[in-house]
């Protein structure tokens, strides 16, 4: 399964560790993810589903493309990570 | 004489108890976080704080005891957008400018208005919200425009103490907007207001009006105080019609109003010197009250600073308590300010505070 893992600047707000999820991309994987911690959701996405604009995913050390769609492919060995951006304090 | 006063800033959530005459700091939440706005629910003892964090969202927590412990509640949220909507507006949540009381009769009703530009409903004290489709879905409102944030937003939320059905709002920028059937219609008001802004032949247009801020007198609800991006105006007549108040010294520029819940015809003002230099003029902050409906207004000084002050009061940043007689001011640079007396004295409750958003007394 494909790992998930937040900013230790999230768990300020929320309780949130490593995650572990199912998918074929990013939308899909954090789907899984949403799934297993409902309240999660509105602090990673906007109210369209989009990345929220001072958040950034990264695939592997790579940023997704897809910040709208979350079509960005994953598989098993994958690790996502989620990210506080700079802008946006 | 209130018990407590909220401050709402850049940086936390501070509540402040009288104690032995004098007003301290008893309560911090959320420090290091955004408190965009606070609401405390008479009805239910329940108080209600609104967090606009930079990265992740815009959040609501709810406190049963007071501010000591805290529990995240749901936010409202906009419907998905319909491809091809000709509104420009990003339907998400970004900010939240006003929370009020449903009412007496509704213990559990909240209302909620956002920017960009909704008004959410919630039936059961915060757990879940409903967009008001009436006037998000009104033709009208796609003309809305931001006003000081990038998309418009409704900041004043006023609920009819004699009905809770009529709800009067201020939208900037997007003038005034009246339910007289609980939200499920709703009608421009407005008459009378002026935009100086615009295209001269649009001046008078209702959604093309500021209100940086509206509020309802509680002793006489068809009294409404307006402080709008061109001055400074009253309705006598449920919002109806509305009068400039001129000849007003130094400006007649501002965000906060405030009027006295026992008295409709006393209200305050906390006068800048203009939309570009928004700061107090020459340095000097003062408040500004009528005491006969709004013909003429006394300048009040006397514990405010008289030179090289440059605080800035926000809309919501000014708040009188049910005694009409304590009045408290926070400013943008953290000054807080409160007064005993209506506000012919002054006393600095603090100098140091994060840049406050808003004061409310519970």
């Amino acid at each position: 399964m494909a790992q998930i893992v937040f900013t230790p600047n999230l768990k300020r707000h929320i309780d949130v560790d490593v995650v572990a999820a199912r998918g074929d991309t990013v939308g899909k994987l954090l789907e899984d993810v949403f799934r297993q911690q409902p309240n999660l959701r509105g602090y990673i996405l906007d109210d369209q589903g989009g990345v929220r604009k001072h958040v950034n995913i990264y695939v592997n050390g790579r940023t997704i493309t897809d910040r709208v769609h979350l079509s960005d492919p994953v598989d098993a060995q994958s690790e996502l990570f989620v990210a506080q951006a700079l802008s946006g304090g | 004489m209130p018990q407590r006063l909220w401050v709402g800033t850049r940086k936390g959530l501070f509540g402040f108890e009288q104690i032995a005459g004098g007003w301290s700091v008893t309560s911090r939440s959320f420090l290091g976080d955004p408190v965009s706005m606070v609401l405390h629910d008479s009805r239910t003892n329940r108080l209600y704080a609104a967090l606009s964090l930079g990265h992740f969202g815009t959040k609501l927590q709810r406190s049963d005891d007071l501010g000591t412990t805290w529990r995240e509640i749901a936010v409202p949220v906009f419907p998905e957008k319909p491809s091809e909507h000709p509104d420009v507006t990003p339907w998400s949540l970004e900010l939240i400018w006003s929370l009020e009381l449903g009412g007496e009769d509704h213990p559990d009703v909240l209302w909620c208005g956002t920017s960009p530009g909704g008004l959410f409903r919630s039936e059961d004290g915060g757990d879940s919200w409903s967009l008001n489709r009436a006037i998000w879905e009104e033709p009208r409102r796609v003309a809305w425009e931001g006003g000081g944030y990038d998309w418009p937003g409704v900041h004043s939320i006023c609920v009819d103490p004699r009905n809770d059905d009529h709800v009067t709002l201020g939208v900037s920028i997007g003038g005034v907007w009246q339910t007289r059937d609980g939200g499920a219609s709703w009608h421009a008001k407005g008459k009378g207001l002026r935009a100086d802004y615009t295209p001269p032949e649009i001046a008078y247009d209702n959604e093309q009006q500021d209100p940086h801020r509206i509020v309802q007198s509680p002793s006489d609800p068809d009294t409404f105080w307006m402080q709008h991006h061109n001055g400074m105006w009253v309705s006598v007549d449920n919002a109806e019609t509305w009068r400039e108040l001129s000849n007003v010294s130094p400006s007649t520029f501002g965000f906060a109003v405030a009027v006295d819940p026992t008295n409709s015809s006393r209200a305050w003002f906390v006068p800048a010197e203009n939309d570009e230099s928004r700061i107090p003029v020459e340095g000097a902050m003062l408040v500004n009250r009528t005491d006969d409906g709004g013909d003429t207004f006394t300048q009040l000084r006397r514990g405010l600073p008289q030179r090289d002050a440059y605080d800035l009061i926000y809309r919501h940043a000014m708040d009188i308590a049910a005694d009409g007689r304590t009045l408290a001011l926070g400013s943008t640079t953290g000054s807080l300010w409160l007064s005993e007396d209506g506000g012919e004295v002054f006393a600095t409750l603090s100098a140091n505070l994060p840049p406050i958003f808003c004061t409310r007394f519970a």
